[in-house]
């Protein structure tokens, strides 16, 4: 037990790096929102499995209703930007900036959306993983 | 402008967004969600105002183009559906205000009903096939958790039964879909409309028409595949299946007549001839249904079966006339079925059951939801001059216009049984003395009464409505019916050609 709770203390950044990377890689490479929300999910699923669902919650420190309006709530914006610059809703618009360290970056709605996409995600996961661990 | 057409499915999302934010305040997600419902109201509106002075409209999400981008498509058939839904959200809120218990209320309630709102909205407002199997989805989810909401033991009895059957007709919507982009190559369905025909596949598309047939058939509710609907409709709360009967069904009735108008009109003497057939079958077997029922909305269920036969008859008789009277009859029945599952909640808010038995006595200590019973009850029938007499009459003149004898003779006879069964309603429930043992009714019953009766009475003034000044919804309906049958504007309206 000592490994696991060892072990899943150290694999928590870890993770959510790895599901930022995805998000960012998202489009013009596999990744994305969706499979980067999923892997957001999962060191707290894990601390709910090593301890306990309500433990999960305090480490989470917010609800997974929140989340999910967050991001469906960011998703819903990200069109608007479109409409703004006159072109129907949903329109991509994109950026091109050089910055130091990081390079040639994209910056567009899409990004938005998919930053979107994966806060619903990580919502919808825990609430079914914490609400089927509370069952018991 | 642009916006219009998104609005009708924007406003239920942000309503559902900020009450998922608002989930610990009951008291802000109610008025948060009835100002959502009165915002797509206005909207729904303005937006039939939009198409029936400038024609039809669209959008193509992402400004993609069209066939490849998602359109956005408001003809005068999918306005008017926006704005009776619209009605019916409106009206059910308020009545939800007054009826939802707190439980089901600190639940998310409020957020499903709202997803369920986007849901219809956007499967009448899209152009395109996968994005229709999208919007189904949407709702379908939304109603499963609505259903199953609460967790009582009936309700998750009735929620299996209608699960199931439910996946059942997605699978087949979802194969229909795949097997006709096989086919054309396409499924934004104005470019559907144009290569179908181009195809010569006669044969393949009117099987490919039939799973479509069979899915929406499903999901509207049509014989022999209605059996979910009365398995279910009576479980879950009032407010949850008023608008499950005003609205679930009639998206299946929508997608069957967008489709066998739009895109499969390549063999209608049979596959039109086959809808004729399914829909006197229809309103036979729902209304003998009806007559065995003694519980209150199972007896409703079985005539939203029914009635489901009527809307499809005039998409059988395939004419200009016959789709106007469709058009009409979904309108007048999507408002006086609700009505009536309402008032079925607010007679057992006072005699504290759904069974006839062990209810009466009504008419007495409530003249006034007699009253308001007996509106949309013979409306239903088809007593002149409310709604119904309209929209039955002008399907049966349709029909023995065409020599379709045999259908029309059916929907008169059907039109009868159906006042049989409204006046045992009302004999059971209001006139007969109250049987011995009745709940008596306590004080806070009465007072939260008059929010019940608030929304029945607006819809019951929208029947009357409808009957008296039948003349613009006439004219409605026989202009979009005229869009139906001639999709040149659409084609125009979608591929900018």
């Amino acid at each position: 037990m000592l490994i696991v709770r060892t072990v899943e203390r150290w694999l928590r950044p870890i993770l959510l790096l790895v599901s930022v990377y995805l998000l960012s890689g998202g489009h013009q490479s596999p990744g994305g929102g969706f499979v980067g929300g999923l892997v957001a999910a999962v060191p707290f699923a894990l601390h709910a499995l090593v301890y306990n669902a309500p433990s999960a919650r305090r480490l989470l420190r917010t609800d997974p209703h929140f989340l999910m309006a967050l991001g469906l709530f960011c998703a819903m914006w990200s069109g608007f930007t479109g409409v703004f610059l006159g072109a129907p809703y949903l329109t991509g618009k994109w950026v091109e900036w050089e910055l130091p360290l990081l390079g040639h970056v994209d910056m567009g709605t899409p990004v938005i959306f998919d930053i979107g996409v994966y806060f619903a995600v990580m919502g919808v996961t825990l609430m079914i993983i914490l609400s089927l661990a509370e069952e018991e | 402008m642009k916006l219009l057409l998104v609005f009708p499915l924007l406003i239920p999302l942000s309503t559902a967004i900020l009450c998922m934010l608002t989930w610990y305040n009951r008291s802000l997600q109610r008025s948060l969600a009835l100002l959502g419902s009165g915002a797509l109201l206005v909207t729904a509106i303005r937006l039939l105002t939009r198409v029936t002075v400038h024609g039809i409209q669209a959008v193509q999400m992402g400004a993609w183009p069209a066939p490849q981008g998602i359109t956005l498509v408001a003809d005068l058939f999918s306005s008017v559906m926006v704005l009776v839904s619209a009605v019916i959200g409106f009206a059910v809120m308020l009545y939800s205000l007054a009826h939802m218990d707190s439980g089901r209320e600190s639940h998310g309630y409020y957020p499903l009903f709202n997803f369920l709102m986007m849901g219809v909205c956007g499967s009448f407002m899209t152009g395109d096939l996968f994005n229709m199997y999208v919007w189904f989805e949407v709702l379908l989810t939304s109603s499963f958790v609505l259903i199953a909401l609460g967790g009582e033991r009936a309700q998750v009895e009735g929620a299996i039964k209608y699960v199931t059957l439910n996946l059942i007709s997605s699978a087949l919507f979802l194969a229909g879909v795949g097997i006709l982009y096989g086919l054309a190559g396409t499924l934004n369905m104005a470019d559907l409309a144009v290569k179908i025909p181009q195809l010569g596949k006669t044969h393949l598309v009117t099987a490919c028409a039939l799973v479509f047939l069979v899915a929406f058939g499903i999901k509207a509710a049509v014989f022999p595949l209605f059996f979910w609907l009365p398995a279910s409709y009576h479980t879950p709360p009032v407010a949850v299946s008023a608008i499950f009967a005003g609205l679930l069904t009639k998206v299946g009735v929508y997608a069957l007549i967008r489709v066998f108008t739009l895109i499969f009109v390549g063999e209608t003497s049979f596959t039109h001839s086959l809808i004729l057939v399914v829909s006197a079958l229809t309103m036979v077997t729902g209304v003998l249904g009806a007559v065995a029922q003694n519980e209150f909305r199972r007896i409703l269920s079985f005539h939203i079966i029914s009635q489901i036969g009527y809307m499809i008859m005039g998409l059988g008789l395939y004419t200009v006339a016959g789709l106007a009277g469709s058009i009409f009859y979904i309108v007048h029945h999507i408002i006086v079925k609700t009505n009536l599952f309402l008032v079925s909640g607010a007679v057992e808010r006072c005699g504290g059951s759904f069974e006839l038995k062990k209810l009466g006595g009504i008419y007495l200590k409530f003249p006034l939801l007699a009253a308001l019973f007996l509106i949309p009850a013979l409306s239903l029938a088809g007593m002149p001059p409310l709604s119904g007499f309209f929209a039955k009459l002008s399907l049966i003149q349709e029909g023995l216009v065409l020599k379709e004898y045999l259908v029309s003779g059916v929907a008169l006879v059907v039109g009868f049984l159906t006042l049989f069964s409204m006046m045992k309603i009302w004999h059971e429930v209001f006139w007969k003395d109250a049987p011995v043992g009745a709940a008596p009714l306590t004080a806070r019953r009465q007072e939260s009464l008059a929010g019940l009766l608030f929304p029945v009475a607006l819809l019951a003034l929208l029947t009357v409505y409808l009957g008296v000044g039948a003349e613009g919804l006439f004219w409605l309906s026989q202009r979009a019916a005229q869009q139906l049958m001639h999709p040149s504007e659409y084609l125009a309206a979608v591929l900018k050609r």
